[in-house]
C-alpha cells in the first residue's frame, strides 16, 4: 500500500529517498520523522541506510539502483561510498561511475530487469548499467523529455509516467518495459513522478499532497493491494541463507 | 527529406484529474476545470463592489477628481466608464468581454459582468467571469449647482451693439454664429434694444466669442472688469467681465457720404458711394464711376461716418428706358453695367428723372428697382454740407425689385428656412415693434434668396411643410429669384433640434 508523508516540510520523497526491493537509502532531515516514517514499514524486511552523497541530501536523483546494484556519481566521497558499501547487502554492488551526467537518478529509471536512459549518456557507462544492475538497456525518451529518471517511476510490477505521455509512446514503452504502463500526475497535478514518489514492488511512498484520486491510480498500476512484503522477500531470503556458511 | 520521415501520429491519452478522479485530457494543472476553478479563484483580491457620483440633473458621471462623463444608461460610454472605474484591478488579469446585466433603474445599481482570464499553476490560463456591482449616489456637478444655486449667475458677458434702426445685421449675425457655433458655452442669450447681450460662465469663451465678432463684422471693442469677491488668505479676486462690443453703423446698400479726409485717403472716391458688402472689411462702390474700394476695420473706426440714407429710405421706381454706356466691368466677382436711365418713381408718375446707374445688367424697361430718393430727400448730413458745390443725383438705384412676382407667391411657405438662436427677449421691447420686426426679418429672407454670395456663409434647411408641386406650376422664365434646392442642408429631426439647443446652453 502506499504511504503520504514528507520531507521537512517538502512533499518531494523521492529527492530524498531510494527505495529499490533490497534496500532503502534516506537522506539526513533535520529531524528523524522521515527515517522512521521507513524504518516503521520497512525495518524488519530490508535495511534502511542514511546516507548523503557528494555532500548532498539529494540522494534520490543523483543515484540509480535496483537490487542487484548502485550506481552513485563521480563526486561522490570515498567516505560515503564506503558507508555505502558497508550498510548496504554484500550481493548489492556499489559502483562509482565517471559519467559527465552526475545525476543519475534523473538520467536512468530503472527496476530488476530494463532500465530507461537519458539519450545521450556514454556508451561505457551503458554498459557499466548493464554489467552492475544486471539489466537490459535503452535509450528513450518520455512525452519528449530526456530526463527519464525524473519523469517516470518504475517497479517490476508497473509504471507510472508523464502525463502528457501519448498513447503510442505508452504502448512503446510498454512492449519494451514488459510492464503495464499508466499516465497519471502525483503531488496534486505534479508531473515530476519520480520526484514525488519512490516505489519497489509492495510498498510506495508519495508526497503528502498526493490526492486520494492519484494514490488510488499508484495503488493500481503497481499492484500494490494485494502485495505482502514477505511473499518476496522470501525469495531474497532463500538466495541470502545460500551463501551463508 | 524532412517531410519523408515517418512521424508516429500522436494522439493524447487521458490521465485522471488529481481532485476528482473524472477522465480529462492533460493540461498544465492536470486537474479538471472545476476542481481548478474551485481551488483557484482568479477574481480574488478583485473589486466587487464599487461606488461611482452621478449627477442627476445632467445625467453624468463623476471620473475623479474632476471630470463629469455625459452618459446613458447601458450605453457604450458607461461601459467605458465603469470598466476604467476599475483600471487598477484590471492590471493583475487580462480583460476578455465585458457587458452590462439588466438592473431596474430606479435601484440605482448598475452590474457589469467581466470575463476575465490569469495564468495559474504551472501555465494553466484560466478565464473566469464575475459581476460587478456599482453603486450609484446622487451628487450634483459642479456647473449644475452654480446653476441651481442662482441661474443668473455668468463671469464674463459680451454686449453688442449697432447703432441703426434695422435688425438685418443681427439676423445674419445669428446666422453666422449658428454656423459657426459661436455661442457653444453662452449660459444665457438676451435680445437687447439694439443689439444682443451674452453671457458665458468662462471668461475665455467671452475673449473668444468678441475675437470671433472681430472676424466677420467690423467691431470695435473694449473691457471691464469688476470685483465681485475677494479671499484675502489666497489672495483669490473674482471679477465680472464685460465686453462692450460695437458694430458700425454701416450696412449693406446704404449710402454713404464719405467726409472730405476719407474720401481724399481713398484716392478721391466721389463722395456718394454705395456700400456693397460689410464683413470685417467694408467695400465701398461708386455707382457712377464704377470704383470699388475697402476699408478694413481699423481704417473705418479712425474716421468714424454714418451712413446718408438706409435701407429703411427705399423708394421703388418704374423704368420706362435704359441705354447701355459702358461695357461689362467685373468687380470682384460681381457685374456691373453702367447705363442712363429714365426712371419715375411708382408713388409719383409725374416727375420723370434721367439718372446714371451701374445696374445696367440688369434692368429692363418695363422692370422695377428700389433706390434712394435724394430729389425729396431732405438731408441734414453735416459730411454733405462740407462739399460745396455738388451736384446731387436725383436717384440712385440700388437694387432691382421683384415685388410683383412675389405677389404671387405671398403666404406660400418657402422651400428653405433658417434655424434661430435661443434669445430671451426683453419685455419693454415687445410694444410696437412687433411689425417692424417681421417686416426686417422677411427683407432679411428676400435678401438671402436675391444674394447667393450671402448665403455662402450659412446653413440653409429644407422645410419639410413646402409642397413641391406647387413649385412646379408656377415656373416662368422671370421667375423671382429662390434657393436652389441643392444649397438647402436637409433638415435635422425634431429631436435632434432639441438636443442642438441643450447642447448650445452649458
Amino acid at each position: 500500500m502506499a504511504t503520504r508523508f514528507q520531507f521537512e516540510n517538502s512533499c518531494e520523497v523521492g529527492v530524498f529517498s531510494k527505495l529499490t526491493n533490497a534496500y532503502c537509502l534516506v537522506a539526513i532531515g533535520g529531524s528523524e520523522n522521515f527515517y522512521s516514517a521507513f524504518e516503521s514499514e520497512l525495518a524488519d524486511v530490508i535495511p534502511v541506510v542514511k546516507t548523503s552523497i557528494a555532500g548532498t541530501r539529494i540522494i534520490g536523483r543523483l543515484c540509480a539502483g535496483n537490487k542487484n546494484g548502485l550506481l552513485v556519481p563521480h563526486n561522490t566521497t570515498d567516505q560515503e561510498l564506503q558507508h555505502l558499501r558497508n550498510s548496504l547487502p554484500d550481493q548489492v554492488v556499489v559502483q562509482r561511475i565517471e559519467e559527465k551526467l552526475s545525476a543519475l537518478g534523473n538520467c536512468i529509471a530503472c527496476n530488476d530487469h530494463v532500465a530507461l536512459t537519458h539519450t545521450d549518456l556514454d556508451k561505457e557507462t551503458e554498459e557499466i548499467i548493464a554489467d552492475v544492475l544486471g539489466v537490459e538497456v535503452f535509450r528513450q525518451t518520455i512525452a519528449g523529455n530526456i530526463l527519464v529518471g525524473s519523469y517516470c517511476a518504475l517497479s517490476n510490477r508497473g509504471g507510472l509516467v508523464h502525463p502528457h505521455t501519448s498513447i503510442e509512446d505508452l504502448d512503446e514503452l510498454s512492449t519494451l518495459l514488459q510492464v503495464p504502463l499508466v499516465a497519471g500526475t502525483i503531488n496534486r497535478g505534479s508531473e515530476v513522478i519520480a520526484a514525488g514518489m519512490t516505489v519497489n514492488d509492495w510498498t510506495a511512498f508519495c508526497g503528502s499532497d498526493t490526492t486520494a484520486t492519484e494514490l488510488s491510480v499508484i495503488e493500481s498500476v503497481f499492484k500494490l493491494r494485494e502485495a505482502q512484503p514477505t511473499a518476496i522477500v522470501e525469495e531474497m531470503r532463500k538466495s541470502l541463507i545460500d551463501s551463508y556458511v | 527529406m524532412a517531410s519523408n520521415m515517418f512521424v508516429v501520429p500522436q494522439t493524447r491519452g487521458t490521465v485522471l484529474c488529481c481532485k476528482c478522479g473524472i477522465s480529462m485530457a492533460p493540461n498544465p494543472a492536470n486537474m479538471c476545470v472545476t476542481c481548478l476553478r474551485s481551488e483557484v479563484d482568479i477574481t480574488e483580491g478583485l473589486r466587487k463592489h464599487v461606488t461611482i457620483m452621478h449627477c442627476p440633473e445632467c445625467d453624468s458621471y463623476l471620473q475623479p477628481p474632476r471630470t463629469w462623463i455625459k452618459a446613458q444608461l447601458e450605453s457604450k460610454e458607461l461601459l467605458t466608464f465603469c470598466v476604467k472605474r476599475l483600471e487598477t484591478d484590471l492590471k493583475k488579469v487580462r480583460l476578455v468581454n465585458a457587458e452590462f446585466i439588466w438592473t431596474e433603474p430606479h435601484s440605482k445599481r448598475l452590474k457589469v459582468k467581466l470575463k476575465v482570464q490569469k495564468e495559474v499553476l504551472n501555465g494553466a490560463i484560466l478565464e473566469q467571469s464575475y459581476v460587478v456591482e456599482y453603486v450609484q449616489q446622487d451628487h450634483m456637478c459642479e456647473s449644475c449647482t452654480r446653476i441651481q444655486a442662482n441661474p443668473d449667475q455668468w463671469v464674463a458677458s459680451v454686449q453688442i451693439r449697432q447703432r441703426v434702426t434695422h435688425r438685418r445685421t443681427f439676423f445674419y449675425l445669428e446666422q453666422l454664429i449658428l454656423k459657426h457655433d459661436a455661442a457653444v458655452h453662452a449660459i444665457k442669450i438676451k435680445q437687447m434694444d439694439q443689439g444682443i447681450d451674452l453671457f458665458f460662465a468662462n471668461r475665455s469663451h467671452a475673449v473668444k466669442f468678441v475675437e470671433f465678432l472681430g472676424k466677420v463684422a467690423p467691431t470695435r471693442s473694449r473691457h471691464d472688469k469688476q470685483l465681485v469677491s475677494h479671499d484675502s488668505k489666497s489672495n483669490n479676486y473674482n471679477y465680472k467681465y464685460t465686453f462692450s462690443v460695437e458694430i458700425s453703423p454701416i450696412c449693406r446698400e446704404d449710402l454713404i457720404c464719405l467726409p472730405p479726409k476719407v474720401a481724399a485717403s481713398l484716392g478721391n472716391l466721389g463722395p456718394l458711394v454705395i456700400c456693397t458688402k460689410v464683413t470685417n472689411n467694408i467695400t465701398l462702390l461708386d455707382p457712377l464711376t464704377l470704383r470699388q474700394c475697402f476699408l478694413d476695420t481699423e481704417q473705418y473706426w479712425r474716421h468714424s461716418f454714418k451712413s446718408l440714407l438706409g435701407s429703411r429710405q427705399l423708394v421703388e421706381y418704374d423704368i420706362f428706358n435704359i441705354e447701355v454706356v459702358s461695357p461689362e466691368y467685373n468687380l470682384g466677382g460681381s457685374k456691373y453695367v453702367i447705363a442712363d436711365a429714365e426712371v419715375a418713381r411708382v408713388s409719383d408718375y409725374g416727375k420723370l428723372f434721367y439718372i446714371r446707374t451701374h445696374l445696367g445688367h440688369l434692368l429692363k424697361p418695363g422692370d422695377r428697382a428700389l433706390g434712394y430718393d435724394l430729389y425729396g430727400a431732405n438731408s441734414n448730413n453735416i459730411e454733405l454740407d462740407k462739399y460745396k458745390g455738388l451736384v446731387l443725383p436725383e436717384a440712385i438705384l440700388i437694387k432691382k425689385s421683384y415685388e410683383e412676382k412675389r405677389q404671387k407667391k405671398r403666404g406660400k411657405p418657402r422651400p428653405w428656412k433658417l434655424k434661430s438662436l435661443e434669445m430671451e427677449v426683453d419685455e419693454f421691447r415687445g410694444r410696437g415693434n412687433e411689425q417692424k420686426v417681421e417686416s426686417d426679418y422677411e427683407e432679411f429672407l428676400r435678401d438671402l434668396e436675391e444674394n447667393p454670395e450671402l448665403r455662402f456663409n450659412l446653413s440653409l434647411y429644407r422645410n419639410r411643410e413646402y409642397q413641391l408641386s406647387e413649385m412646379v406650376s408656377v415656373s416662368d422664365g422671370d421667375d423671382a429669384p429662390s434657393v436652389p434646392l441643392e444649397e438647402l442642408l436637409a433638415d435635422l429631426e425634431l429631436s435632434e433640434q432639441e438636443d442642438g439647443e441643450d447642447g448650445m446652453r452649458e
